[in-house]
Formats: structure tokens, C-alpha cells, sequence
């Protein structure tokens, strides 16, 4: 059990498609869980399928299912920054050291995770991945918490190996499910994939079941 | 939202024309667009709340549609809209929609600023 897990990340769902098993096992072990979360992933080009949210209604609709998704994890305390999607990289970079490095302050945290730095594809996952490994560098040696770290860009393996932290999830599965299922706008496609596997032959429910029972993530060599 | 009349849209844009409204403008094919695909490289633009005065506005095409807005010293246009709808707000708000319902580009008006 952690004393504390920070999350870190900039969009709703970004905690859940990324590492939402990983949350769902340390909630599940009875570690207090803070979320920050710094958009409201208001560019987001997916609008339900078939679309039910416009450009407009769509920050709304996403902190709804947002909020859905962090009772299904087991995530208790969930802060939003109130950032604009897609801009992170254009503000100054302190900015973001300064936030992080105060919730560590606050929360005392053992464990943070977040995305693995030059591996996690959009700009506004690296920008906060960086600013996180920065404000943990800024602690002495002795006070670091560990960071989890998720990675997903093009062959990432080939650099960073495989992954070192392997976590059974399969007692939080369906928690990890109900997340990907509150964020509806996002996920129709993969949902509906699930749903006819879940639905489907013996086989094929025990296939869509082990996909979400093992999350696999980085240790950050600090 | 709904599959664009284009009449309706045109009477829409007749009205606002003269009036400093503000634009959102938007085309995007995703920042995951390289991940999937060797040929593709993420590319998109982005205006919110650009405020701009326009002396006519017109949509054409049919099924996807275009609309340019001229103004004094310059154009504004976005192609590939497919849908349409005036919110509570009474904002004109213009989308393209690609077959999986993701959104690819934008145009909206708006006489108040859009929410940041």
C-alpha cells in the first residue's frame, strides 16, 4: 500500500486509457489517491459516436464523464487545473513545476504517475511529464517519491526495454471498465469491442477480461 | 448538431454580417495522426476568439459544405462542414465531421467571447 499516489496528467481519460488499471489496484489496496488534472480536454476531436457533443458543450460533457470515471477508479480527491487544451507547451514551463511541486508539498505523495517523458506523443503529455520529473528532481535525494511512468509512442521498447512494474489487476477490472465506459464521448469504439467480447463465447469474455486484469509501466530512473 | 441547411446557415450568416463577432476556426487531424500512420504528420490550426468584422458571408457546396466570410482587407474560409447548430447562446456553430463522427474542422460566431 502507498502512503500516497499523485496522478498527473493533462485530459480526462488520459488516467483511465493510460493507466486506469494501475489506479483502480492501489485504490483497491487502500492508497489515498489525488488526481490532477489540467484540461478539460476541450479539443478533443472524438464526439461520441455517433456524435453527441459540439466544440461548445463538449469541456462539460467531458468533466461529467470525468467525474464518473474517477468514482469508478476509486480516485478520492481530484483537483483540475483549469488549463486550455492543447496550449500547455506554450505557457511557461515553471508554471507547471511550481503547481506539481506544491501538491507534493501538500499530499507528501510515495508514488506519482504520470507519462514517460519523449515517449508519450502529444505535446501536452509531454510538457506535464517533464514539468512532473522536474519538480521530483527538485527534492533531495532521500525525499523522492517513486514515479510510475506510461509510454506509448512509436517503438518506444526498443529505447526504454520493457516495462518493469507489472501489477495484477485482475480484482479491479471491472472498475477499470466502468471508467473506460464513463468516458463515453471517447471511447464508443473500444466499448462497443469490449461489450461484444464481454457478451460473446466463454473464450472471448476471458480474452476481453485479461486485457484489463495486468497493467504494465515504467519505474523513472530518476 | 444536424446535417447543414444551407439556407438557413446563409440566412445566419446575412445576419451577422457588419457585426464584430468573434471566430473560433479550427481543422485538425489529431495529435495522434503520426502514431498510426507513416505518412501522416499531425497538422492542425486554431483561432479562439479572434474578433473580426465581415462584408459577406457565404456558404456553398452540398453535403460538405463551404462557407468564406470576406472582409475589408482579407478572407476567412472552412471547407468540409457538415453540420450545423445555434446553441443557447444564439451562436452560429459549424463543424465537419469525418465517417467516424470525429470532428475535423470547425467554424463558429459568436457576438460574446467564447468560454476559455
Amino acid at each position: 500500500m502507498e502512503r500516497q499516489v499523485l496522478v498527473v496528467f493533462p485530459h480526462p481519460d488520459d488516467e483511465t486509457l493510460a493507466v486506469g488499471g494501475a489506479i483502480a489496484y492501489h485504490a483497491h489496496a487502500g492508497s489515498p489517491i489525488t488526481y490532477a488534472c489540467f484540461t478539460l480536454g476541450q479539443m478533443g476531436r472524438n464526439m461520441g459516436r455517433p456524435f453527441f457533443a459540439n466544440r461548445e458543450t463538449l469541456p462539460q460533457i467531458r468533466e461529467r464523464e470525468l467525474r464518473t470515471a474517477v468514482q469508478a477508479l476509486g480516485i478520492g480527491d481530484l483537483r483540475m487545473l483549469g488549463f486550455r487544451d492543447k496550449t500547455l507547451e506554450f505557457e511557461d514551463p515553471k508554471t507547471f513545476v511550481t503547481i506539481i511541486s506544491d501538491l507534493i508539498a501538500e499530499l507528501n505523495p510515495s508514488l506519482i504517475i504520470t507519462y514517460y517523458p519523449g515517449y508519450c506523443v502529444h505535446p501536452d503529455h509531454e510538457t506535464l511529464a517533464a514539468a512532473t520529473i522536474e519538480a521530483v528532481r527538485l527534492l533531495p535525494t532521500g525525499e523522492r517519491p517513486r514515479i510510475h511512468c506510461q509510454a506509448f509512442s512509436k517503438g518506444h521498447e526498443r529505447d526504454l526495454g520493457k516495462r518493469d512494474v507489472i501489477l495484477d489487476t485482475s480484482a479491479v477490472w471491472e472498475h477499470w471498465y466502468r471508467a473506460i465506459k464513463a468516458h463515453k464521448t471517447q471511447t464508443a469504439a473500444r466499448v462497443e469491442a469490449l461489450e461484444t467480447s464481454l457478451n460473446g463465447s466463454d473464450e472471448d469474455r476471458m480474452d476481453a477480461i485479461r486485457s484489463l486484469s495486468e497493467q504494465k509501466l515504467y519505474t523513472y530512473p530518476l | 448538431m444536424q446535417p447543414i441547411q444551407r439556407q438557413e446557415v446563409q440566412s445566419l450568416l446575412d445576419q451577422f454580417t457588419g457585426q464584430a463577432v468573434y471566430i473560433h476556426l479550427e481543422t485538425t487531424n489529431g495529435a495522434y495522426a503520426g502514431l498510426h500512420s507513416e505518412s501522416a504528420t499531425p497538422v492542425g490550426a486554431y483561432i479562439r476568439n479572434g474578433q473580426v468584422t465581415y462584408t459577406r458571408g457565404t456558404i456553398t457546396g452540398a453535403g460538405s459544405y463551404r462557407v468564406g466570410l470576406k472582409m475589408e482587407n482579407g478572407w476567412i474560409y472552412a471547407e468540409g462542414l457538415t453540420d450545423w447548430e445555434v446553441d443557447d447562446a444564439g451562436r452560429l456553430l459549424l463543424a465537419g465531421h469525418d465517417r467516424e463522427g470525429r470532428l475535423a474542422v470547425a467554424l463558429e460566431l459568436s457576438l460574446t467571447p467564447f468560454v476559455l
